[in-house]
């Protein structure tokens, strides 16, 4: 290597580490202004746990709309993966299989919302349900059904990348040996999805639980008002560290959740013998390779 | 249709049909509000069902001030500060991502999650701590202040919302632009130095073209959310000196009473994206052609 590229490689851990603490430290910053003891978000007065849970009404354990804000989001969130992985799982399967024009159509259809940004298909399914679907109301429904149709794409993609890596070899040997159709699909296909079923749960919480678009255009008021949706109201106007807590709720709740998910997808690898482990766990997860 | 297929088609029909009802079928209604009429009265959007009538005055009328009028600056400021931020994002995203894959080593396991730590964080999350720095009582408005940098960061400044596009965005960047240039075959760039290329060459001819698939992805996967988001301008301006086409559409479709104009400008936005996205395509494409020949 030249003297130059070896200077301009040096120059990189810099650039590197500077990254990180720019997109890390202010976020670190709001996290310990949750615990000051003043009213303000900005100026320090002390270390308290007034805004979590010392004062007994604008605290976030004893703010009835925070409550209400953090159930909200993890119903949600919940309900929506719930229903979302077993669509996207059957969709992922039967779009693999198929052949022909259906295949592609379908195919063309679930990679539609890959590409469309949020707010077009928030805009879209608001004038739906108000003036189409007017069965469908705002609030908790329709934000259900707007999550839903945003995250099977989602789903969709890590089943595919999974049903791609293992082939067809298992489902063949089984029917070699004399299963059905469905009892191949059943007993030698299903156990080996496990671990993107375990992805499509985790990536999909993550998502929906910081959603802010769709369920923010979906919204009827407080009552369906999801943590997102609180920190957009409040944040200029002069709340409390109240809200600095809250929204480090939000970020230890999603940090838990995608935790747990790459230790036991590292883990189930690990004990079915596949390689890659806890790297292969993570790009799952991120969805990297998409 | 042989047993086979009709099991495949019965696993994918729940998905497909959600995706028709829920996703395609809104696409129309949009068309539909977009190319309706308006109640004479109370102003608001009566959607037409039959593509057969609809009728493009109110479309025309939108199209002409973009084109000429009002709506004129907010398109073109759309796309000044979508580009700059893609810049900006690209010249700090693009060394990262490029250290992480090729000069890491040991260490890579490390840098890796701390990089992918910010993608986990809510982006409200990481709005809110810089709206707390940036705020006149704020830690960077102090720390600036003592230079005598006097400034008000969050009353419709271009550039807080252009550097809060590349805070809130390069994360989905540095990713896919990671996971590109980790996959590349560099036993290539390796070659190329070999046979006597300067390390700028072996970029040019061989890094480049072997990244340019992956690399305007990365691009796009950024560019398609920022060309939507309004809640960054909002929550870190919130003034009409910055608006972008994202908050015109918010503002139609929520809180006017002109659902119609907000439908026209999602049409528009989808629009323009597609035309993007097309060429794109097709200019990968061309880059896979080239590639084999």
């Amino acid at each position: 290597m030249t003297s130059v590229s070896t200077r301009r490689v040096k120059a990189l851990p810099i650039l590197i580490w500077g990254y990180i603490t720019w997109s890390l430290v202010p976020v670190i910053i709001a996290v310990i202004y949750s615990f000051n003891d003043g009213r303000s978000r900005t100026v320090w007065k002390g270390f308290s746990f007034r805004w979590w849970f010392g004062d007994k009404y604008a605290s976030v354990f004893h703010d009835d709309s925070m409550r209400q804000a953090i159930v909200n989001s993890l119903v949600l969130a919940t309900t929506t993966m719930l229903i979302v992985t077993p669509l996207g799982l059957a969709l992922a399967i039967g779009s693999h299989r198929l052949k022909g024009k259906s295949a592609t159509a379908v195919q063309g259809m679930t990679s539609v919302p890959l590409i469309t940004p949020e707010i077009v298909v928030g805009a879209a399914l608001l004038l739906t349900f108000t003036r189409l679907f007017s069965g469908i109301p705002l609030g908790f429904p329709a934000q259900l059904l707007g999550n839903v149709t945003f995250s099977v794409s989602a789903v969709v993609v890590i089943v595919r990348a999974r049903l791609v890596s293992i082939g067809s070899s298992f489902e063949e040997a089984a029917r070699d040996l004399g299963a059905t159709r469905f009892q191949a699909l059943r007993y030698a296909l299903m156990p080996l999805l496990w671990p993107s079923i375990v992805a499509s749960f985790v990536v999909v919480f993550a998502t929906v639980i910081d959603d802010f678009v769709i369920t923010s255009f979906l919204s009827a008021g407080v009552e369906s008002e999801t943590v997102p949706l609180r920190i957009y109201s409040s944040v200029k106007g002069g709340a409390t560290p109240a809200l600095n807590a809250l929204a480090t709720l939000l970020v230890a709740t999603t940090f838990t959740a995608l935790t747990i998910g790459v230790f036991g997808l590292s883990f189930w690898r690990k004990r079915h013998g596949e390689q890659g482990g806890f790297k292969s766990a993570l790009s799952d997860l991120t969805r990297m390779g998409e | 249709m042989n047993k086979a297929a009709r099991l495949w088609a019965a696993l994918a029909a729940p998905g497909a049909f959600w995706l028709l009802f829920f996703f395609a079928v809104p696409f129309y209604a949009v068309a539909c509000v977009a190319f309706g009429t308006v109640d004479p009265i109370f102003r608001d959007a009566i959607p037409q069902w039959n593509p057969l009538n609809w009728s493009f005055g109110e479309f025309n009328a939108v199209f002409s001030s973009v084109t000429s009028g009002p709506l004129r600056g907010v398109f073109v400021r759309t796309i000044v500060y979508v580009v700059s931020a893609m810049i900006i994002s690209f010249a700090i995203g693009f060394p990262v991502a490029y250290y992480l894959a090729r000069h890491a080593g040991k260490r890579r396991m490390l840098l890796l999650l701390l990089i992918i730590a910010p993608f986990w964080v809510n982006y409200l999350m990481r709005m809110l701590a810089w709206v707390n720095l940036l705020s006149p009582s704020g830690l960077f408005s102090r720390f600036v202040g003592m230079f005598g940098v006097q400034y008000n960061w969050l009353d419709g400044s271009p550039i807080t919302v252009i550097l809060g596009l590349v805070y809130g965005y390069i994360p989905f960047l540095i990713l896919p632009l990671y996971a590109t240039l980790e996959r590349l075959d560099w036993r290539l760039v390796e070659a190329a130095r070999d046979l006597g290329a300067t390390s700028r060459q072996a970029f040019r001819v061989v890094t480049v073209p072997m990244a340019k698939a992956g690399v305007a992805a990365a691009a796009i996967l950024i560019a398609l959310p920022m060309f939507g988001d309004y809640y960054t301008n909002d929550l870190l301006s919130r003034s009409p000196k910055t608006e972008m086409l994202g908050n015109q559409i918010d503002y139609y479709i929520n809180s006017s009473s002109q659902p119609q104009r907000g439908a026209i400008l999602v049409i528009m936005l989808s629009t323009l994206l597609l035309v993007a996205l097309s060429w794109y395509l097709r200019s990968t494409s061309r880059v896979g052609k080239e590639r084999v020949r």
